[in-house]
């Protein structure tokens, strides 16, 4: 009964949040985030579906390296900056629509995930809705990838499909002195505040230039 | 380089910082060479809005010299003469497209920061907190400037930077203020606030076709320099400002009221004010609302709350009653600056000179002082230009 109930309640949340970033994590491992896109949607699929490109926006990926037949290989910075690496392959395509995926091999990093591509409502551009699931700590697998989303997951999947759409539209991250580091997205969980060098701290008045 | 940091509460100090440098192809760096002291930096300074970092570059209304462009802004060269708006709009959002450049989707990389805050984020803006983007102000010799193919107007002509740097922001601002009035003949515009916005806001209304602009504050130099911009004034010190407002529109009220005060509002009723300003002091509200409280209050029935002033979190005591039993409406936003900075050079060309507001000439070394003459109305400080060079 109250799955039943529990299950309207996540429709109606997600009629009310559509076109919003939203995400949801819930205990069992699942996230979910969206943003909408302000370019047409084969633009959108296709960028995304070169998966070389995800280092571009994803905070934790260094590289993604595609293989012939839909495979592809992580390099991943997890905590403490050890480099994570791990086999996926592409289980579903439609073009423009959806693209799934699955880890292989190690429990640790087991996860399956899909993003979905869908028009916007009145020429808004394009809706674009991650799921992702892996198994949290106590359940073993996904261990790893638990870790890497870390204590506010939903926030960095967030983050990683905001700096998508600035790179969808604008062509670039978005950097500030408070974030200079830009495409290397993960360390902008470590920011610098916008700040003079220690070195630099003496009043300007005997300073030349 | 000099730089003006935010180094705590009440406290700026003009220190050495590194140079910025072009971190994306859009980025421009220029070489400022007027910029200004805003009322909304004394919020900063008053330590009102959350999320400011110990030196903190400040600084959101800057003019100057390109002198270095990314590959890919082409509209812009070393050499071009630019004033620059505050908030940092991409050109390619959805908000852009349709003009609300303050709430650029793409311009903040810290949105999360914010909108944790209110919801969803608006634009990043130069010198204006880490929860607004981090980026440093131009209170200082050089600045980055991103998406500088979007934002900065070139100033290809020989007019003094006196009279265009307010387009960065006060001029436009006020501006907008009185626009979201939706003046139509006949019309009364009640301002709160007789700082430089609002006396933009007062010049614009009355542009716009207002039958009469009034303007209200407490500090007579201010409200000396509103008049002498065609508006009526009233000293909230001296009269009853509902009874004025009554008075004056023979009971009706003013059609439209702009808020060009803000989160710090002075309440001329002490408990009131004790009150405000013991909750904003506990941090239980971040605003004190007086202004837009009277503002709502004032306005007639079906009439229009036009919101300028700056707010930064939460406010306390808001009459909702008299707002939703009368059929207010209320506008609101940081200014769409760039929407407004052609058709106000036009404006300037043919001979408004918005240079009437600026009291203080002073070099950038010479910030902290400024800062505190602003923050206390001292000298009759109504407006500081630093000069970094």
């Amino acid at each position: 009964m109250s799955t039943t109930i529990n299950r309207q309640a996540h429709r109606l949340a997600e009629a009310l949040e559509r076109g919003l970033h939203v995400v949801r994590f819930t205990p069992s491992g699942g996230l979910h985030a969206a943003i909408t896109v302000n370019r047409p949607r084969h633009e959108v699929y296709r960028f995304w579906r070169d998966l070389e490109n995800l280092p571009r926006f994803m905070a934790h990926v260094e590289s993604v390296v595609t293989v012939p037949g839909g495979g592809s290989h992580w390099r991943v910075r997890g905590p403490a900056n050890r480099i994570i690496e791990w086999d996926a392959e592409i289980t579903r395509d439609r073009e423009d629509e959806l693209i799934s995926w699955r880890s292989l091999g190690g429990a640790a990093t087991r996860h399956r995930g899909s993003v979905r591509f869908t028009d916007a409502p009145g020429g808004r551009g394009t809706e674009v809705r991650v799921e992702m699931e892996y198994r949290t700590p106590g359940g073993r697998a996904g261990l790893v990838v638990a870790r890497l989303f870390g204590e506010h997951p939903e926030q960095q999947v967030r983050d990683d499909l905001r700096r998508f759409k600035q790179v969808m539209e604008t062509g670039e991250v978005a950097r500030s002195a408070g974030s200079p580091e830009g495409p290397r997205a993960w360390r902008q969980f470590f920011q610098h505040k916008a700040q003079p060098a220690e070195h630099a701290r003496r009043p300007a008045q005997h300073a030349s230039r | 380089m000099k730089a003006n940091c935010w180094m705590g509460r009440n406290k700026v100090e003009v220190l050495d910082v590194p140079e910025p440098g072009i971190l994306n192809p859009r980025d421009a760096v220029v070489r400022v060479t007027s910029t200004a002291i805003c009322g909304s930096d004394l919020h900063l300074y008053d330590g009102y809005i959350p999320t400011m970092r110990k030196g903190d570059v400040l600084g959101h209304e800057f003019m100057g010299e390109v002198v270095e462009v990314g590959p890919g802004v082409a509209n812009l060269r070393p050499g071009d003469r630019v004033v620059v708006p505050f908030p940092i709009a991409c050109g390619a959002c959805l908000a852009c497209e349709h003009g609300m450049y303050s709430l650029c989707e793409n311009s903040n990389p810290n949105a999360g920061l914010a909108e944790k805050m209110m919801g969803h984020s608006p634009a990043g803006i130069f010198g204006y907190s880490h929860m607004l983007g981090g980026y440093p102000g131009g209170q200082a010799q050089y600045a980055r400037v991103p998406f500088a193919d979007i934002g900065p107007i070139k100033i290809d002509d020989d007019l003094p930077d006196e009279k265009v740097l307010f387009l960065s922001d006060i001029l436009p601002t006020g501006w907008m203020g009185a626009e979201m009035c939706d003046i139509k003949p006949g019309d009364v515009i009640a301002v709160w606030g007789a700082g430089p916005v609002g006396q933009f806001a007062a010049a614009a209304a009355l542009q716009l076709g207002a039958e009469q602009v009034v303007s209200i504050d407490r500090f007579p130099y201010r409200l000396e320099i509103a008049g002498r911009a065609g508006a009526l004034t009233l000293n909230y010190e001296e009269v009853d400002v509902l009874d004025a407002l009554r008075d004056i529109t023979a009971g009706r009220g003013p059609d439209a009221c702009i808020d060009a005060v803000g989160m710090e509002a002075h309440y001329p009723v002490a408990a009131v004010q004790a009150y405000d300003r013991a909750k904003q002091a506990a941090r239980l509200e971040t605003d004190r609302p007086h202004a837009l409280r009277e503002a709502i209050m004032a306005c007639r029935n079906g009439g229009i709350v036009s919101v300028i002033g700056v707010y930064g979190g939460f406010v306390d005591k808001f009459p909702m009653g008299s707002f939703m039993n009368r059929s207010l409406t209320m506008r609101t936003g940081q200014c769409h600056v760039q929407r407004y900075m052609k058709p106000l050079l036009d404006r300037i060309r043919e001979g408004f000179d918005p240079s009437f507001v600026i009291t203080h000439h002073m070099r950038l070394e010479d910030a902290p002082r400024a800062f505190e003459m602003f923050k206390n109305k001292e000298h009759y400080c109504n407006k500081v230009v630093l000069s970094p060079w």
